[in-house]
């Protein structure tokens, strides 16, 4: 088996990339929520000092192997999930180490960091956690379910499962984008996409004011800093799958930054509009809105 | 004592007896450690600055100063520029403000949560009675002296104090970090046995191990 072992410090690069591009857009987004509140809100670096300040705490306490595992899980599913699908179509550099069948492997990596976190939060015995454990699981799985059938959707029209075939596809101008070409894909994974960024109406696993704060109640210091370098590059790298499967993919750095703020704004966007749902309605409203779209997707290809 | 915190035997579902003492299995007794800055100076500037700059506030407002709090996250003092925030688990905050009076039954509740926040970690004392005991210095169920029971860094005074003196009381505590002085958790570590001793004099249902966490 002959592999590049160039393809390392590029992968490094990447996620080195996405990083740093995470950090400064949720402060951006944040900034903007805040204006949409008529605050000026944070700075736009205070991500970085908040990591910093979390890494130099001197004392942290641990509740076992899985507490510690938690994080690393979750950072691991960020990571993976950003690796092994191309994150610059036709770049030999930013492609890193996807292969014929990486839209499987994306979709479990989806998954992954949160049943890691899961366990973590299990481990640390808090009753918070638990319950905000319990109420995450349910409402990602309802909100996984409609992007899974878009998913499938997809691979069936393009009759591929590799994430760079689906990129190739859709070349050669916007009306390519699965956008139009199937739109009731897109309409369901959008919907499934607002459930699984943890913002409003749908973050009623995290938010401080509901049972404070759920599953990270007990992580702190370094273990809370894993944390917050894992909600800089997850949510870049789940919206480059959506961009990859649905919106033409990105050629470039410039490109993938525009079209992962603009995703990443329509999130935010009716999270400012709209109030925060709780677990059992946001089930209902995924069953309701979004599933049969995802059915009705694959039905029509 | 309260009996469910007493040393028993227990039967669970799978018909197996095990014995739980919940003081020793809930809480870790290991009392707090002095730790001194380990880094270079160049590297503990960088940390003091940052930790001055992401100020983390444990929301637990323990009296009636609580309220000029909430208007430091609206538009009007916003109080999230200056890197403040509130987190609602001592585990992640930073900073304890005592929000007024403070009766003997929250106090049990404010050395809980204080001692479950991790080295550094501030306290701010808001408003007169936590530094005299106020209008309710005669009081037979408050504490007078805040500092007889945690290591305060800093007072705001008044009754209360508007939002803009906590949000200028903010910017001395940044100044302080910045110094290098906000060193109360190791304070508190190395003259743990009296303050133990004091708070164990005012608090009389002690039904909880010397140190939580």
């Amino acid at each position: 088996m002959d592999f590049d072992w160039m393809k390392i410090p590029y992968a490094f690069l990447t996620v080195f990339i996405v990083v740093n591009y995470g950090f400064l857009m949720t402060a951006l987004i944040q900034k903007i929520g805040a204006r949409a509140g008529r605050r000026y809100g944070i700075p736009i670096w205070q991500n970085y000092i908040d990591m910093i300040k979390n890494y130099s705490l001197r004392s942290s306490i641990t509740h076992g192997v899985m507490f510690y595992l938690g994080p690393v899980f979750r950072l691991s599913g960020g990571v993976g999930l950003l690796l092994f699908v191309p994150t610059i179509y036709g770049s030999y550099m930013f492609s890193n180490f996807s292969f014929a069948g990486d839209l499987i492997l994306a979709l479990y990596f989806v998954f992954f960091g949160t049943l890691g976190m899961a366990l973590g939060a299990g481990e640390s015995g808090h009753p918070h956690a638990a319950i905000g454990v319990s109420r995450g699981l349910s409402q990602v799985s309802m909100a996984e379910l409609p992007f899974a059938m878009a998913v499938f959707s997809v691979a069936l029209q393009y009759q591929t499962l590799s994430v760079t075939d689906i990129v190739a596809a859709q070349q050669g101008g916007m009306l390519h984008w699965t956008l139009f070409t199937n739109p009731i894909a897109v309409t369901a994974a959008m919907l499934s996409f607002l459930g699984s960024m943890m913002r409003p109406p749908f973050d009623v696993v995290i938010a401080p004011q509901e049972i404070p704060i759920g599953p990270p109640t007990e992580y702190h210091s370094s273990y809370l800093a894993v944390m917050q370098t894992n909600r800089a590059i997850f949510p870049v790298a789940k919206i480059v799958i959506y961009m990859n499967l649905f919106f033409g993919g990105a050629t470039g750095w410039p490109e993938l930054f525009l079209k992962v703020f603009l995703l990443y704004l329509f999130s935010a966007f009716v999270g400012v509009c709209f109030p925060r749902f709780r677990v059992e309605q946001s089930v209902r409203w995924f069953l309701v809105w979004a599933v049969p779209l995802g059915i009705l997707s694959i039905m029509v290809v | 004592m309260k009996p469910e915190l007493m040393k028993r035997m227990v039967k669970g579902p799978d018909g197996l007896e095990f014995e739980v003492e919940p003081l020793r299995d809930y809480y870790c007794e290991a009392p707090p450690t002095v730790m001194p800055a380990a880094y270079g100076k160049i590297v503990e500037d960088l940390f003091n600055w940052a930790r001055s700059e992401s100020i983390w506030i444990l929301g637990f407002g323990t009296g009636c100063g609580a309220i000029e709090m909430r208007p430091l996250m609206t538009p009007r003092f916003d109080a999230y520029r200056y890197g403040v925030q509130w987190r609602p688990t001592p585990r992640q905050a930073n900073l304890f403000i005592i929000s007024g009076y403070l009766s003997t039954k929250t106090l049990k509740r404010a050395i809980r949560a204080y001692e479950q926040m991790q080295n550094p970690k501030y306290v701010i004392g808001l408003g007169s009675c936590t530094i005299n005991g106020g209008m309710y210095w005669d009081s037979y169920n408050t504490i007078k002296r805040l500092d007889d029971y945690l290591p305060v860094d800093l007072y705001i005074a008044g009754c209360m104090p508007r939002p803009e003196a906590l949000l200028a009381g903010f910017m001395d505590l940044k100044k302080l970090i910045r110094a290098g002085n906000g060193e109360g958790a190791n304070q508190y570590a190395e003259n743990f046995a009296w303050y133990k001793e004091n708070q164990k004099r005012v608090i009389h249902d002690w039904d909880m191990p010397d140190y939580n966490w």
